[in-house]
């Protein structure tokens, strides 16, 4: 079919309008990391007066950047990894049972996603300092917390996708396996997961982003050592200066490898969205 | 059936929340490092939390020589540092060793968390007698033993540009708040962008500390003797229409202060020409100078005071500022931490680690060292012992600074935007920020 | 790739699956127990039981005095409710008041979202040169870290030095010194930032369900003759129903608890037109140190969602029923 015309001026208007407002920040972050702190901090200008990459040096010895950077990553990826496995397990029962409590699981672990950051922050500081207490772990302000608290972050939406990327994989294919002598973990590995994968990586991709902007709970739970990106930056601003122009080259420099793998796997969220949602 | 799973599921988790609670009652030791190693939280006085660790490594290591035991140094942000103490305090999972702002003295000591400075933990530090009269002011509540000493002192002075005063053709810094005023309208060019007076007014710190010293020179107090707020009092309403009368009526603020959230933005101000003069703590020179101005080009001078005086107005021109250091009661290792206490407070270390810090010795013998005997240091200094008043030492003083000081960004706010923000705005202001004070007392 | 495809596209044509299907004879009546126990176990150590201590703690009267020793705090009742809800007090009226800036903010952000996303996807939906960079391009404030995406808002929105003022005065449409970070200015602002952050992941969603769309229904419509507009309001939307239904809910869900943009454009001097809620009790918790009337407020924004969700979920979706 053919576009009418007054639909191309709209698109070329649109795209270019929400290009801008997409753009406008990013060229701001671009441009501020190539100028000098005097600059920044001067009236704004849209072409930098003088160009250098100072800052790009300089953000490495103002906050130990790299430390955090690892911390996030470590972070973010076992939680992914761990809640993924961990909603894999409880969609497939809830996908393939039924049982006592299913629904109620199903309600209590979807309701998780609203309780309010603030309401449970500090008893489950409490509880990690006494389960540490109690295991002689020191579980508090250790790369683990976070990890575990991540992962429950993560945990009622995956399970929810999951659930509905399960329920549409025919159970004729479950039988098949079964036919061929396959229990019901062989089943879920052989049969369901393939064929969910993109789901999976979906949830995987919703489960890292979670993890990895995290303010409230790592700025409590972390110390020195642990750390994490989405605090450490805050560090760019202290008590005599706030260095924007390192901010800003410190955003971009982090930003760089998760923007880039999430562009490359964003095809696979939107399947997983797709075939999650609509159903 | 649904309903009844679901309840049941409740019981289950509530019955299964109780052991991790009941284990917190029993059992609140596990502080820190035993034996010959000690936990140490410093706050961020250097230009990041690595010149933190830069200037403390060195003396730290010092002590590990002297005493043996190794110090576990983790420099903490001050955007975190209260929640971290207070989650210390509630989990018992706590460093030995911290330091906080000295206006939060009370309200931690009465937490119960912090061990109490008495003459034989004085004496394992080196003697009551050793730190300056003035700084022992804001270590704790009136009539209980303090729950901790002071470690670097800070004071509020006016600095002005010498080169803007003699373009405006002024030859001294102002002597009352009267020539205060009449010298920034001088300075001000509103339409070149240039004025006479800068401020931090998104800062809730910065604009509570001016309500306090305003509010004493107009002589009234936030707090009666039994601890129960008064802002409304007219003292205090007029304290604060003095300092917000810079940006309303006397224009000599630009509005745009009202956004600067750090005193960082209110010296950037300074350094860069667009203001004459602001007030600020003696530390507020580091980032002076790393913004490129060198000690020549400004003056320090006593913020001026009303004369005459309102009746029972006090001479107030700043609060007894500073960083203080304590020591957690749960501590396994009070004896290394006292140790602790006393290196960091030892003259040697008070003009290492002060000079280093841009603030000021809290120890007499430190205080008359040469490095400190710079015009500026001693007007700090001066203001610090006669001019200086502690902040109410009593443990609602946090709320205090956070109720009154942001109800003041608001109304720096409103000036901005070009609201009214008079004598009856300020008392409705302050009536809110009192009934805040009652809900959580 | 390939097999991903076919296997959506084959389950777009598999007959819908047998709901009831009777227990499998293979697995044993622990099997659904023992794969849920994981999940349940670190939510209940996550999510249920700090909540549950949350909701004993704003009985609580858990001030500084007793922080330190919490199980001795003295009981409150439901007194931290009644401050909490006291609408002629200080305290209730602004909780109140943060209720309401709330709403709206989240309102608005959701509206925005949701429309600049749907706005997005079908002009791109059909094929044209650019396409698949401008995909891309937008989904990037939805990629970058929080703190990336927020402080460089914050940095823009500066009155004397922020590139929005610079901007808006070169075009002449303002006078150049508007504070946006201040006053009424701070919640338009909040909104905005919020939506340059949310947009993308409505646009993706939205994007995702398009593509799911079969092509011949829009064949079939041209065929009747049906213009775009109705098309898409004929075809596209209730196509849509199902992805909308969970995306707006997830997207009211993030609005509405969001605490990240507010703190990192704000920091603790939240300017009163964009207290929201999430920002408001964590101030009367940490900073007022008062921990029993921080976590009663929170208990009441639990609520609010929770009746929120029981009632928009029954309303829109047969899903939750038919667990």
């Amino acid at each position: 079919m053919r576009e009418p015309v007054s639909f191309r001026v709209l698109r070329v208007v649109g795209l270019t309008l929400l290009t801008l407002f997409v753009l406008a920040p990013i060229y701001v972050m671009v441009s501020s990391s190539l100028k000098p702190l005097g600059d920044v901090q001067g009236t704004f200008t849209w072409i930098p007066t003088t160009i250098t990459v100072q800052p790009f040096v300089d953000i490495w010895s103002t906050v130990p950047l790299a430390r955090y950077f690892a911390n996030s990553l470590v972070i973010s990826l076992l939680a992914t990894v761990c809640s993924v496995l961990l909603a894999i397990s409880a969609a497939y029962a809830i996908s393939r049972y039924r049982f006592h409590g299913r629904s109620a699981f199903r309600i209590t672990v979807l309701s998780t996603q609203m309780f309010p950051g603030i309401l449970f922050l500090l008893p489950l500081y409490l509880i990690f300092v006494n389960l540490g207490q109690l295991t002689g772990f020191a579980l508090q302000g250790s790369r683990v917390a976070l990890v575990i608290t991540y992962l429950t972050f993560s945990l009622p939406f995956a399970i929810w996708m999951l659930v509905g990327y399960f329920d549409s994989i025919p159970r004729e294919l479950d039988e098949a396996a079964h036919v061929d002598g396959a229990g019901p973990v062989g089943a879920l590995v052989r049969v369901v997961l393939p064929s969910a994968a993109p789901g999976i990586a979906a949830v995987s991709i919703y489960s890292f982003m979670t993890a990895w902007g995290e303010t409230l709970f790592a700025s409590v739970m972390t110390n020195r050592d642990s750390r994490t990106l989405a605090i450490g930056l805050r560090e760019y601003s202290t008590q005599t200066n706030v260095y924007w122009n390192e901010v800003m080259a410190a955003s971009l420099v982090v930003s760089v490898p998760v923007v880039v793998g999430f562009l490359l796997l964003q095809r696979y969220l939107v399947q997983g969205l797709t075939a999650g949602a609509v159903k | 059936m649904r309903r009844r799973t679901f309840s049941t599921a409740l019981i289950a988790t509530a019955t299964l929340g109780s052991v991790p609670l009941a284990s917190c009652s029993s059992d609140d030791s596990g502080s820190g490092g035993g034996g010959d190693t000690l936990k140490y939280w410093a706050s961020n006085q250097g230009t990041s939390l690595d010149n933190d660790v830069e200037i403390l490594t060195p003396e730290l290591e010092k002590f590990t020589q002297q005493t043996g035991i190794t110090v576990e140094l983790e420099v903490i942000p001050w955007d975190s540092l209260l929640q971290r103490i207070l989650s210390a305090t509630a989990s018992g999972d706590a460093p030995d060793v911290l330091n906080i702002g000295n206006t939060w003295s009370a309200s931690l000591q009465a937490t119960g968390a912090f061990l109490p400075f008495e003459d034989e933990q004085y004496q394992a530090i080196g003697g009551k007698d050793k730190f300056l009269e003035s700084s022992l002011g804001s270590t704790g509540a009136e009539g209980q033993p303090p729950t901790s000493v002071p470690l670097y002192g800070l004071a509020y002075g006016l600095f002005y540009s010498k080169a803007m005063f003699a373009e405006a053709g002024i030859t001294e810094p102002p002597a009352t708040w009267a020539d205060l005023v009449a010298d920034a309208k001088q300075l001000t060019d509103a339409a070149a962008d240039r004025w006479g007076m800068t401020v931090a007014g998104a800062s809730y710190t910065e604009n509570s500390h001016f309500a306090f010293m305003f509010g004493k020179q107009n002589g009234a107090e936030f707090f009666d003797d039994e601890g129960q707020p008064t802002f409304t009092e007219a003292g205090n309403v007029a304290g604060i229409q003095q300092y917000l009368a810079l940006m309303s009526t006397d224009r000599v603020v630009s509005p745009s202060a009202a956004e600067h959230p750090t005193t960082n933005d209110m010296i950037a101000d300074f350094t860069s020409r667009k203001a004459a003069m602001f007030m600020g703590q003696n530390n507020s020179e580091a980032t002076i100078l790393s913004n490129g101005m060198t000690v020549d080009d400004y003056g320090v001078a006593p913020i001026p005071i009303l004369d005459p005086l309102p009746a029972g107005g006090q001479r107030v021109n700043s609060h007894v500022a500073g960083i203080n250091i304590s020591v957690f009661a749960d501590s396994e290792n009070t004896e290394g931490a006292l140790k602790l206490v006393q290196f960091l407070t030892s003259p040697e270390e008070q003009v290492v680690l002060n000079q280093k810090f841009g603030s000021l010795p809290v120890v007499a013998e430190a205080a008359s060292d040469a490095a400190f005997q710079t015009e500026n240091l001693k007007t700090f200094n001066a203001v610090l012992s006669d001019t200086a008043a502690p902040l109410p030492m009593i443990p609602n003083e946090s709320q205090f600074e956070t109720t009154v000081g942001q109800a003041m960004q608001d109304l720096f706010g409103r000036i901005a935007t070009g609201q009214p923000a008079g004598t009856a705005e300020i008392t409705r202001a302050l009536e809110g920020a009192q009934q805040q004070m009652a809900g959580g007392a | 790739m390939a097999t991903s495809t076919s296997a959506r596209t084959g389950r777009a044509r598999a007959p819908r699956p047998v709901r009831r299907a009777p227990r499998s004879t293979l697995a044993p009546r622990w099997l659904p127990y023992v794969l849920l126990a994981p999940a349940l176990l670190f939510e209940l150590l996550v999510h249920i039981v700090p909540m549950l201590t949350g909701i004993y703690i704003s009985t609580l009267e858990l001030t500084q005095f007793y922080v330190r020793r919490w199980l001795q705090a003295p009981s409150a009742g439901l007194g931290n409710f009644d401050i909490a809800l006291d609408v002629d007090g200080a305290i209730g009226a602004s909780l109140l008041r943060s209720f309401g800036i709330t709403f709206a903010f989240t309102i608005a952000t959701l509206a925005l979202s949701w429309s600049l996303g749907m706005f997005a996807a079908v002009l791109l939906q059909r094929p044209f040169p650019g396409r698949n960079v401008l995909r891309t391009l937008f989904l990037v404030p939805y990629a970058l870290p929080v703190y990336a995406g927020v402080i460089v808002w914050k940095f823009m929105l500066g009155r004397d030095n922020g590139m929005v003022n610079s901007l808006l005065g070169g075009l002449g449409i303002t006078d150049g010194d508007t504070f946006w970070l201040l006053g009424d200015n701070a919640f338009v602002s909040t909104v905005v930032v919020a939506v340059w952050r949310l947009w993308p992941f409505a646009f993706l969603t939205l994007m995702a369900g398009l593509q799911s769309i079969p092509n011949e229904v829009y064949e079939a419509a041209a065929v009747d003759g049906a213009g775009m507009w109705q098309q898409f309001r004929s075809f596209t939307l209730p196509m849509l129903r199902p992805v909308n239904q969970v995306l707006l809910l997830v997207l009211f869900l993030w609005s509405f608890n969001d605490f990240n943009v507010p703190y990192i454009l704000f920091g603790q001097s939240v300017p009163a037109s964009a207290d929201l809620i999430s920002i408001h009790v964590y101030q009367a918790s940490f900073i007022t140190w008062n921990f029993g009337v921080g976590s009663a407020m929170s208990v009441l924004l639990l609520l609010v969602l929770l009746v929120i969700t029981a009632v928009y979920l029954p309303l829109s979706s047969r899903r939750l029923r038919d667990a």
